[in-house]
């Protein structure tokens, strides 16, 4: 049954919410998660190895439900989505954080496969819907490679094309800097950025971006809200003038941080 | 949105109670083993709901993906087995149809050899026989591909993209293994009959192949046929579900899928034969 929709306009609203681990839901990883993303925004949630990260985004998606607390995602309840909300549903995806593509699958079959699946095309019609999107992230000379040839940091892209082929309004990515070398790392950051303002590919509407990070200083010019993950606590920390102000120990331990570190 | 795996993990979390020690006498050991059988049970009888539910309501939901899995999967436990299966079908046919037949022979008991054959062959060994052998061939596949999966995140991926784990990663490998454990089933025992054949003929039994399939033919009914059918399928089934619900729907670690297989395995050995047992009954009331 779904309830009156009162803020219609937010694209994540947590009230005092509960997250389980994802490795045993009954587990609470995070408690009295208040937490509010508005269309356009560009939250970085950091915290050390273990403080949730992963297991709140994994709640974000929708891949598990609130252990207590009302969790709306684009105004709706998500214990009240069903089969018939599933294009509302697919307006939220997750960038896991390393990849995961399908093994069987060739990196373009991997890209395809939600649209093929989501609009019952054949794998032709498919990959020609694709080949833009392939082009836009250098895919093109992957396209018919297994996942398990290419390094890394190919197949975070990959992952990342296959989540923008359903076109989003809000993407979640779990550590999308971790383990990548310089010019990739560089390449994301510059490419989320034309994501949240709107990127031509997109017809220009600007997506929601929530990415978690184990070092906030790459972040320093990119994200526009920044909140930190300590004690089961989801701390908000406001904007980056925030970030430097904050006398929290751990901030200044993630600013510090390596870059390749991941929780 | 929460309604597919997490749904699932309500009937699968059973590792707390695994994790309790072990006790020491025997009868709460046995009873311990016995109870855990039970919770398996109970929670493959819910996912083998949930993958019936889905099987029905999704039967036209992107058929252009799932038309090819399901055949590939048909191809897998099935055809691609058949070379096995003709082994198979000849050890059948000389190590027990072909010495059945001589000693029948032997002893001028002739006459019982159809009814022999269809009760240890057709109605038994044929079905039982198949299931073991898909079981171990496919069944633990599917029990490390799905575990892989799970533990790789492959399947929580699925979810985010809005593709239901159940119908693109179940659905098939159930249908594959209901069609080919059928066709399998058909193919050893009319393997092992033409060879069991062979082997009284090498051994000089005194049957023409006339008189040979004559006897199998009036010792064949038309409830053997429908219940071959009714066997393999739902052997075929209960292993799908078996090994899937051991593969997919608990949390796992990449650690925990050769224990999950063997555990997979066990369980579906026991549930083939708690199934065939059913049939004993339904044969005796029939």
């Amino acid at each position: 049954m779904s309830t009156p929709n009162p803020t219609p306009t937010l694209d994540i609203l947590m009230q005092d919410v509960q997250v389980g681990s994802f490795r045993d839901m009954h587990v609470p990883v995070l408690t009295g998660v208040n937490w509010t993303v508005t269309p356009g925004d560009f939250w970085v949630v950091a915290g050390l190895p273990g403080s949730g990260k992963t297991d709140l985004l994994r709640l974000a998606a929708g891949l598990m439900p609130p252990l207590a607390g009302s969790y709306r995602l684009f105004g709706r309840e998500t214990r009240d989505y069903g089969e018939a909300e599933i294009a509302e549903r697919l307006k939220v995806v997750l960038v896991p954080e390393h990849g995961q593509m399908f093994s069987q699958l060739t990196i373009a079959e991997n890209i395809a496969l939600p649209l093929r699946y989501q609009r019952n095309l054949d794998a032709e019609e498919a990959v020609r819907e694709i080949l833009g999107l392939l082009e836009l992230l250098d895919l093109l000379p992957f396209a018919d490679a297994s996942p398990a040839s290419l390094s890394r940091d190919w197949l975070k892209r990959a992952a990342l094309a296959r989540a923008l082929v359903l076109r989003p309004r809000l993407l979640l990515c779990d550590h999308p800097l971790s383990g990548l070398g310089t010019r990739h790392r560089q390449w994301w950051l510059r490419f989320l950025n034309q994501l949240g303002q709107g990127h031509n590919y997109f017809d220009r509407l600007p997506m929601t971006l929530v990415v978690t990070a184990a070092d906030l200083a790459p972040w320093q010019n990119h994200g526009s809200q920044f909140a930190l993950l300590r004690g089961g606590q989801f701390l908000p920390l406001g904007t980056w003038a925030g970030v430097i102000q904050s006398t929290d120990p751990t901030v200044g331990e993630l600013l510090a941080s390596a870059p390749a570190a991941t929780s | 949105m929460q309604k597919g795996l997490a749904k699932i993990f309500k009937h699968a979390n059973v590792d707390f109670l695994r994790s309790i020690p072990q006790p020491k006498s025997f009868t709460d050991i046995l009873g311990r083993k016995l109870f855990l059988f039970l919770l398996s049970l109970q929670g493959i009888g819910a996912f083998a709901l949930i993958t019936l539910g889905v099987m029905l309501r999704k039967r036209r939901v992107a058929v252009k993906v799932m038309h090819p899995r399901i055949r590939e999967e048909i191809r897998r436990s099935g055809v691609a087995l058949l070379p096995m299966f003709f082994l198979m079908a000849m050890g059948l046919g000389f190590l027990v149809v072909g010495q059945t037949v001589a000693a029948l022979a032997k002893v001028g008991a002739i006459n019982y050899l159809g009814s022999t054959m269809v009760i240890v062959v057709v109605r038994e060994l044929g079905p039982l026989l198949t299931a073991m052998l898909l079981l171990a061939r496919v069944g633990t596949a599917h029990v490390i591909e799905l575990g892989t999966a799970r533990a790789l995140g492959e399947v929580e991926v699925l979810e985010t993209l809005g593709i239901d784990p159940v119908h693109y990663l179940i659905v098939p490998r159930v249908i594959g293994m209901m069609a080919g454990m059928f066709s399998l089933a058909v193919y050893l025992i009319i393997g092992s009959l033409l060879a069991g054949y062979l082997c009284a003929f090498i051994q000089d039994v005194p049957l023409t192949p006339g008189d040979y399939f004559k006897e199998l033919a009036s010792a064949l009914t038309g409830l053997d046929f429908v219940m071959l059918g009714l066997k393999t399928v739902i052997f075929g089934f209960c292993i799908a579900m078996v090994a899937c619900y051991h593969g997919l729907a608990q949390p796992l670690r990449l650690e925990d899928v050769s224990r999950v297989a063997i555990r997979a395995v066990t369980q579906g050995v026991v549930v083939c034969v708690l199934v065939d047992l059913a049939f004993i009954v339904i044969y005796t009331l029939a």
